[in-house]
C-alpha cells in the first residue's frame, strides 16, 4: 500500500477526491432528476471516504478507514431510507422530477 | 379522643355539605334536608360533650393537628382551641344552627334548588366552626373568609334577581374591606411577636413590658376594621340590610345569631390586646353607640319587615360594640347570645309570615294575622318583649347590662344607648302591631290561603321563644353563671365585684320605662289612631330622610363608587387603548415582516440546494479567511 501511495503521491488523491466532490456538488446543482441528485450525493460522500482512506495511510494511523466504514454503514441505510421516500413520492406524484415538487411552498 | 371528637365537629357538616352539593338533587329534598339538619346535630352533640368537659375540669383544650407554615422563627400550627369563650360559641352556632336547618326542609321545600341551599348552609356552619375553633389567627381567618363567601352564596341564592346578586356583591365587597382591615392586623401581630398562635400572644402581650404601643394600637385598629366589615358597624353597615335579599332563614342564621357576631367572637377573643390600647377601646365604644342609634332611627320608619329587622340587628350589634369598646366583654357576649335566641325567632316569624302570605314582605299589606297564625304571633311577640327589654326576659339582662356598664363609664354613651333602646321597644312593637293587629291589607286571593305554618316551621319558633324567655337565667344581675364561667378568658371578671346598688336599680327601671315608654307610643300611633304608613311618594320630610336609610348608598355611591367608575374609565379610555395599540402594533409589525419572509420558501428544491452550497462556500471561506 505504501509502494502505491509512493509511486502516485498524496496531492494527486487529494486532486481526485475534490474533482469527484466538484462533481458530484454539480450534479446536486444541475440535475433535476431526483435519483441523479441522490447519486450525486453519493459521489460527495465517496469523495470524502476516498479522502480519509488516503490520509489514513498517509499517517499509518487505521483511525480514518474505521471512520470509512462507519460512514459506509450509515450512508447504507440512508439510501435505502432515501430510496424508500423516492418511489412512494413517485407512486403518489407520478414524477420525481424535483421542480414538480413544490407542495411545501409557503 | 378530643381530637377525633374535634375532627367529628368540625367535618359532620363539611360532610352534609359534600353529599348534598354532589349528590343532593338524586336524593330528593326531604333527604337532602335531613342529612343537612342531622350532620348539624352531630356537630351540636360533640359541642355538649365539650361543653361538659370544660365545666367539669375548666381546663382549655388544645388541638394541634399539624405545623403548617414555618419560616426562620416564625411558626404557625394548624390546630384548635376550645376553650370557654368558643365552646359557647359553638353551642349558640351549631344549636340554632340544628333548628334553622329544620325550619328550612319545610321553609324551602318549593324551592328547585333546596339540595344547593342546604349544601351552602352546611359550608356556612363548617366555616363558622372553623372559625370559632380556630387556635390562631391565621385558622380563624380561613373561617373568616369562608363565612363570607357562603354569605354572599346564600344572599344570591335567587340568582335569577339581579338585584339580589347585586346585594350579595355589595355584602362580598364590605366584607372585603374588613378583611383587608383583619389581615393587616394579623400581618402586624405577626411582624410584632413571630406568633399567631392566640395563648402565646396572651402571654407576649400581657407578659411584655417593652411593647410598641404606636404599632399595637395599629394592630388592634386594623383587628377592629375587620370586625366593622363582618358586625356591619358603622361606615360598613351597608351591606347588612341589602342582605335581606337572601332567603329568611339565611337571615337567621347567618345575619342576625352567627356571622354578624364574629366580629365580637374576634375581639373577645383578643381582650388583652384590646385592653392594652384604651385609644381603640374609645373608637370602638363610639363607633357602637353611633351605630345603635343611627340604625335604630332607619328602623323606625322602614316597612319591610325584614327590613326593620335587619336594621334592628345593626343596631343590636352596635350595643355589643358598645360594651365592648368599655371592656366589658362578658356583657357583650352574654347580649350576643340573647340576642341569638330572640333575633333568630324574629327572623323565623317573619320568615313564617312571609310564607304564609305568598312572599309580601310590605308591614302595609299585613295585618291581623293574630288569628290565623297564632303561634306564629306568640313567638314573635315574646321574642319582641325580649328585643325590648321588657323585664324577666332574656333581653332585659343583658341590655341592661350594657347600658349599667355605659352609665358608670360614659354618660353620653349611656344616654344614647338608652334611646336607641327605646327606639328598639317602638320599632319591634310597630312591626307587631303592624303585623298581627287589626284587619288585614293584603288581596283577598292571599287573605284565601292565610294559614298557621307547618310545625317544622312552628317547632324551631317555640324552642327559640322559650330560650328567648330564660336565656337570661345564665348571667342574673349579681350571680352570673356566665360571669364565672368567663372568668379564665377574662382575668378581670375574678375581682370585678358585682353588687347592686341603688343606682343599678334606678337605672333598671330606667330602662323598663324606657322600653314600655317605646311600646306605648307603638301602641297609640298604630293601634289607638290605627295610622298605616304613608305610600312612599308621600312620605315627606324628615321621615323622607330616614326612609331613605340617611342616603347612605347614595352618599358611598357619590364618593367612592362614581369616582372610582370614572378613573377606571380613563384608564380604560387611556391607558387601556394605548397599551393595547403598542401590544398591537408589535404584532402586526412581527406578522408583515414573516409575511414577506414566506416568499422566500418557493418549494423549489433545487433553489434549496443551491442556497444550501452557496451558504457552506461561505461559511468555509469564512474559516480560512478567518484564520
Amino acid at each position: 500500500m505504501n509502494n502505491i501511495l509512493n509511486q502516485i503521491g498524496i496531492e494527486n488523491y487529494i486532486f481526485l477526491s475534490v474533482i469527484l466532490f466538484c462533481i458530484g456538488v454539480f450534479g446536486v446543482l444541475y440535475r433535476r432528476n431526483a435519483i441523479i441528485v441522490f447519486m450525486s450525493i453519493e459521489i460527495m460522500l465517496n469523495a470524502v471516504s476516498l479522502l480519509f482512506v488516503a490520509f489514513s495511510t498517509y499517517h499509518q494511523d487505521a483511525e480514518g478507514q474505521v471512520f470509512v466504514f462507519f460512514s459506509m454503514a450509515v450512508a447504507a441505510a440512508e439510501v435505502a431510507v432515501g430510496l424508500a421516500i423516492l418511489v412512494s413520492i413517485f407512486r403518489n406524484v407520478g414524477s420525481i422530477t424535483i421542480d414538480n415538487l413544490k407542495n411545501l411552498k409557503g | 379522643m378530643n381530637t377525633n371528637l374535634s375532627l367529628l365537629l368540625l367535618l359532620a357538616p363539611f360532610l352534609g355539605f359534600l353529599i348534598n352539593i354532589f349528590f343532593g338533587k338524586s336524593l330528593g329534598k326531604t333527604v337532602a334536608g335531613i342529612i343537612g339538619t342531622l350532620t348539624v346535630a352531630v356537630s351540636f352533640a360533640v359541642s355538649l360533650y365539650f361543653f361538659g368537659q370544660i365545666t367539669a375540669s375548666k381546663e382549655p383544650i388544645q388541638i394541634q393537628l399539624f405545623d403548617w407554615i414555618q419560616i426562620s422563627n416564625f411558626k404557625v400550627d394548624f390546630g384548635f382551641l376550645l376553650d370557654q369563650l368558643s365552646i359557647l360559641w359553638l353551642l349558640f352556632v351549631t344549636g340554632i344552627g340544628s333548628l334553622i336547618h329544620l325550619y328550612s326542609i319545610s321553609y324551602m321545600h318549593d324551592d328547585e334548588k333546596m339540595h344547593t341551599f342546604f349544601a351552602y348552609l352546611n359550608l356556612f356552619v363548617f366555616f363558622m366552626i372553623t372559625l370559632v375553633i380556630g387556635s390562631n389567627l391565621l385558622v380563624m381567618f380561613i373561617g373568616w373568609e369562608g363565612v363570607g363567601l357562603c354569605s354572599y352564596l346564600l344572599i344570591g341564592f335567587w340568582y335569577k334577581n339581579q338585584e339580589f346578586n347585586d346585594a350579595a356583591k355589595k355584602a362580598f365587597i364590605m366584607n372585603r374591606i374588613g378583611d383587608l382591615g383583619l389581615l393587616i392586623g394579623i400581618f402586624i401581630l405577626g411582624m410584632l411577636f413571630n406568633t399567631l398562635d392566640f395563648s402565646t400572644l396572651k402571654i407576649g402581650i400581657s407578659g411584655a413590658t417593652d411593647l410598641n404601643m404606636y404599632w399595637l394600637s395599629a394592630a388592634a385598629f386594623a383587628l377592629f376594621i375587620g370586625a366593622c366589615g363582618k358586625s356591619a358597624q358603622i361606615p360598613l353597615y351597608t351591606w347588612l340590610p341589602d342582605a335581606m335579599a337572601g332567603p329568611t332563614p339565611v337571615s337567621a342564621l347567618i345575619h342576625a345569631a352567627t356571622m354578624v357576631t364574629a366580629g365580637i367572637f374576634m375581639i373577645t377573643r383578643m381582650n388583652f390586646l384590646f385592653d392594652l390600647t384604651p385609644d381603640v377601646q374609645s373608637i370602638i365604644a363610639v363607633v357602637g353607640a353611633i351605630t345603635a342609634l343611627v340604625a335604630a332611627t332607619i328602623g323606625l320608619v322602614q316597612n319591610d319587615i325584614k327590613k326593620v329587622l335587619a336594621y334592628s340587628t345593626v343596631s343590636q350589634l352596635g350595643l355589643m360594640f358598645l360594651a365592648l369598646g368599655l371592656g366589658a366583654y362578658e356583657v357583650a357576649v352574654f347580649h350576643v347570645i340573647t340576642h341569638a335566641f330572640f333575633k333568630a325567632c324574629l327572623f323565623l316569624g317573619s320568615g313564617s309570615v312571609i310564607h304564609a302570605l305568598g312572599g309580601e314582605q310590605d308591614m302595609r299589606n299585613m295585618g291581623g294575622l293574630k288569628k290565623a297564625m297564632p303561634i306564629t304571633f306568640g313567638t314573635m311577640l315574646i321574642a319582641s318583649l325580649a328585643i325590648s327589654g321588657v323585664p324577666l326576659f332574656s333581653g332585659f339582662f343583658s341590655k341592661d347590662e350594657i347600658l349599667l356598664v355605659a352609665f358608670h363609664s360614659n354618660i353620653p354613651l349611656w344616654l344614647i344607648g338608652s334611646i336607641a333602646s327605646i327606639m328598639t321597644a317602638f320599632y319591634m312593637f310597630r312591626l307587631m302591631f303592624l303585623t298581627f293587629f287589626k284587619e288585614f291589607r293584603g288581596t283577598a286571593e292571599q287573605k284565601h290561603h292565610l294559614h298557621e305554618s307547618p310545625s317544622l316551621i312552628t317547632l324551631p319558633l317555640i324552642v327559640l321563644a322559650i330560650l328567648a324567655t330564660v336565656g337570661g337565667l345564665i348571667s342574673l344581675p349579681g350571680n352570673s353563671w356566665l360571669n364565672e364561667y368567663l372568668t379564665p378568658i377574662l382575668p378581670k371578671l375574678a375581682t370585678a365585684a358585682h353588687h347592686l346598688g341603688t343606682t343599678e336599680y334606678i337605672l333598671m327601671a330606667i330602662a323598663v320605662v324606657g322600653g314600655l315608654i317605646g311600646i306605648g307610643l307603638a301602641y297609640a300611633k298604630y293601634i289607638k289612631q290605627d295610622s298605616i304608613p304613608a305610600e312612599d311618594a308621600a312620605i315627606t320630610g324628615f321621615s323622607k330622610v330616614l326612609y331613605n336609610k340617611y342616603y347612605v348608598d347614595e352618599f358611598y355611591d357619590a364618593i367612592i363608587v362614581k369616582p372610582i367608575n370614572v378613573l377606571s374609565g380613563f384608564f380604560r379610555d387611556t391607558i387601556e387603548t394605548s397599551l393595547s395599540s403598542l401590544v398591537f402594533g408589535l404584532g402586526k409589525v412581527t406578522n408583515e415582516i414573516s409575511f414577506q419572509g414566506k416568499k422566500l420558501q418557493s418549494g423549489s428544491i433545487g433553489l434549496y440546494l443551491f442556497a444550501f452550497v452557496i451558504g457552506l462556500c461561505a461559511i468555509i471561506s469564512y474559516l480560512f479567511l478567518a484564520q
